[in-house]
């Protein structure tokens, strides 16, 4: 502690360290990680289920815990590399159940091979991430405003055209088309490891995670990301290429969309058009618990995976526990304002040593 | 980037007195409004010039045209005789020309490494594996702050940690590092107490010696007077006076700065009746003797 205070003021001579300087002990720089607060929610959530319910505490229930924090998860890494840019995306929900539709609409309609869908898709949720991002960067209105915007037209896009294909508010079964299979195999296969059923989509966003954060941490890319979110007149005044990187990053959110969008059509034949309104929040939570700031510039990818972790294990625990699965929302409330104070609290605290 | 070969190019030896950045007649206007009116300005390699000014002299608006954050809209710049126009801070930077903001210096939330690479970043490996030398640029980062005499408790801190004059050295560490040929500090001592103001115009005269051509910007003639070799004092986006340091005084400058006429007046304006306006006698007496 900096309890002690140093002898100022005593013999002034020329010195290699500032006598007012100590190196920092591995506690301190351990606590100011972005993503301890988050570690330390996780475990006290972890500890709280695993005691009162009993189910929970099988690896079976464990893996199910798993994919529901997966498919939070790979959205919830690309919204915290935006967040760490210094934006946000509101369209993030809405643009999963839009490349879903995308892809079956389109295979569907012209008689294609799904894979065609696929990758038709995958253009149509870039597209729209490097539309968020130009626009933003073109005009310099707030992402918020702009991505709400986004938001509704990609809503109504949804509803509107699916009605007018189909005649319902929901995409055709595709089950039966060719490369139906193979891409369920990508997308939403289930991989058995000693009896247990894990979901591929768990698979993925361990790779996700581990490319964010070597990128994040170890690339020129990630050094960007973290100057465009810090301070971006000072990142483009020492030759930071901001317009790229922030369009990339909207675009990084719509490729993970896409992903996400994928495994929910290959795992339920059908898209609902009105789906994926507000899980928007969800990732922005998740992200937020994980140690992202909102102003930008500070957080970590691990953190996000942590964060959506505490959802999947909220979110089950409590049907588990037996509990009304009307609580959850409450306890979701809770949990972010209490990862979000040890968060400052702990940054606060570490930076001061 | 090839760091080492690069760096100090100039040496103190190498050919002082070389023009490395002339302006000639250059304007900027804003819509209706013109900040800057036929401003030129020569920076020679070995020499701190002194631009002085009050707030709205057109001082901010003369280095965003220099750093390519601008465009003018008259004149010429010229960089080793060579007219250009930047369109971007990266264009600038790649002809040798530093800027260190007041403001925009670094980025705080980030490590003291990594603001020191900011935008010019080491880099191993190839392909899709290039990542970041960290270790290399933690080396560098020390040794070239250590050169300095910069004492950080350790290079992951995050730079809003330090103190302004910390901050400060490290963006003009980072410039001269990077091959600055030209630097440009904006307002560097404007935020700093006595001590480290002096501890910054150590590291400007530092520059300096290495060979550059530095633009001061400053609105403290005391700051200047100590380290300039040439002053140029804007006026409503005007050049209101241009000598070297040889054709004047502290007392001289301090006055023109202070708005000379303006202010003599302005003491009038505000002086007691009965009493002797001391403050704008005291200036008067030092601008008579002075001349």
């Amino acid at each position: 502690m900096s309890t002690s205070v140093s002898p100022a003021g005593t013999a002034p001579a020329v010195r290699d360290r500032d006598d007012r300087v100590r190196t920092r002990s591995f506690t301190s720089r351990l606590l100011s990680r972005p993503e301890i607060g988050s570690l330390i929610g996780a475990l006290a959530v972890f500890v709280l289920f695993a005691a009162v319910a009993p189910t929970f505490r099988q690896a079976s229930s464990l893996a199910t815990v798993a994919y529901a924090g997966s498919t939070i998860g790979i959205m919830a890494v690309a919204v915290a590399l935006l967040m760490i840019g210094g934006e946000f995306d509101l369209s993030a929900g809405v643009v999963v159940t839009t490349t879903a539709l995308t892809a079956a609409t389109f295979a569907y309609q012209l008689r294609l091979n799904l894979w065609v869908g696929v990758v038709v898709s995958l253009l149509v949720a870039l597209a729209v991430g490097a539309f968020n991002g130009w626009l933003l960067m073109r005009t310099g209105l707030p992402s918020f405003l702009i991505t709400l915007g986004t938001f509704f037209m990609l809503q109504g896009i949804n509803l509107g055209v699916t009605k007018l294909l189909t005649g319902g508010v929901s995409s055709s079964a595709v089950s039966d088309m060719d490369g139906w299979d193979s891409a369920r195999a990508v997308f939403a296969s289930t991989i058995s490891i000693g009896g247990v059923g894990v979901r591929i989509t768990v698979f993925w966003w361990i790779l996700f995670v581990a490319v964010a954060t070597w990128t994040l941490l170890r690339t020129r890319v990630g050094n960007w990301i973290f100057a465009v979110g810090g301070d971006s007149a000072s990142a483009r005044a020492v030759g930071v290429p901001v317009k790229r990187t922030k369009i990339g990053l909207f675009m990084t959110v719509g490729f993970c969309g896409w992903f996400v969008g994928m495994h929910q059509l290959f795992s339920f034949d059908s898209i609902q058009s009105g789906g994926g309104v507000g899980q928007e929040f969800i990732y922005i939570i998740a992200a937020v618990v994980g140690g992202c700031l909102l102003t930008g510039g500070y957080g970590s990818a691990v953190g996000s995976a942590i964060g959506a972790l505490i959802f999947g294990m909220t979110s089950l625990g409590i049907v588990y526990a037996g509990w009304d699965a009307n609580w959850f929302k409450l306890f979701l409330g809770v949990m972010l304002l209490l990862a979000t104070i040890v968060n400052l609290v702990v940054k606060n605290h570490a930076a001061k040593r | 980037m090839s760091t080492d070969t690069h760096q100090r190019t100039g040496g103190p030896g190498h050919s002082p007195n070389t023009e490395i950045l002339r302006l000639t007649d250059v304007g900027k206007s804003y819509g209706n409004v013109h900040a800057l009116r036929g401003v030129s300005l020569s920076v020679k390699q070995g020499e701190i010039t002194c631009v002085l000014g009050d707030n709205g002299a057109g001082k901010s608006t003369l280095i965003k045209v220099v750093a390519g954050l601008h465009q003018h809209t008259e004149g010429t710049v010229e960089v080793n005789g060579e007219a250009v126009r930047f369109t971007s801070p990266r264009e600038s930077l790649e002809r040798g020309i530093a800027t260190v903001y007041q403001d925009l210096a670094l980025v705080p939330l980030m490590s003291i490494w990594r603001n020191f690479f900011l935008g010019s970043e080491l880099r191993t490996g190839f392909g899709p594996f290039k990542h970041l030398d960290v270790k290399r640029m933690m080396e560098i980062t020390d040794e070239e702050l250590t050169k300095m005499g910069i004492s950080v408790p350790d290079l992951e801190r995050p730079v809003g940690a330090l103190s302004g004059g910390q901050r400060q050295c490290i963006a003009i560490a980072r410039a001269i590092y990077f091959g600055a040929k030209v630097l440009i500090l904006d307002e560097p001592t404007a935020a700093l107490g006595v001590k480290q103001s002096g501890v910054v115009l150590k590291y400007v005269a530092k520059a300096r010696d290495a060979g550059l051509g530095v633009i001061f910007i400053t609105h403290n003639p005391h700051h200047a007077y100590l380290v300039g070799n040439h002053f140029v004092i804007l006026n409503r986006g005007h050049v209101s006076l241009d000598k070297p340091r040889q054709e004047i005084t502290l007392d001289e400058l301090t006055n023109e700065m202070a708005g000379g006429a303006e202010l003599e007046a302005l003491s009038h304006e505000l002086s007691v009746p009965g009493e002797t306006p001391e403050n704008a006698a005291g200036l008067t007496t030092a601008r008579t003797t002075g001349r």
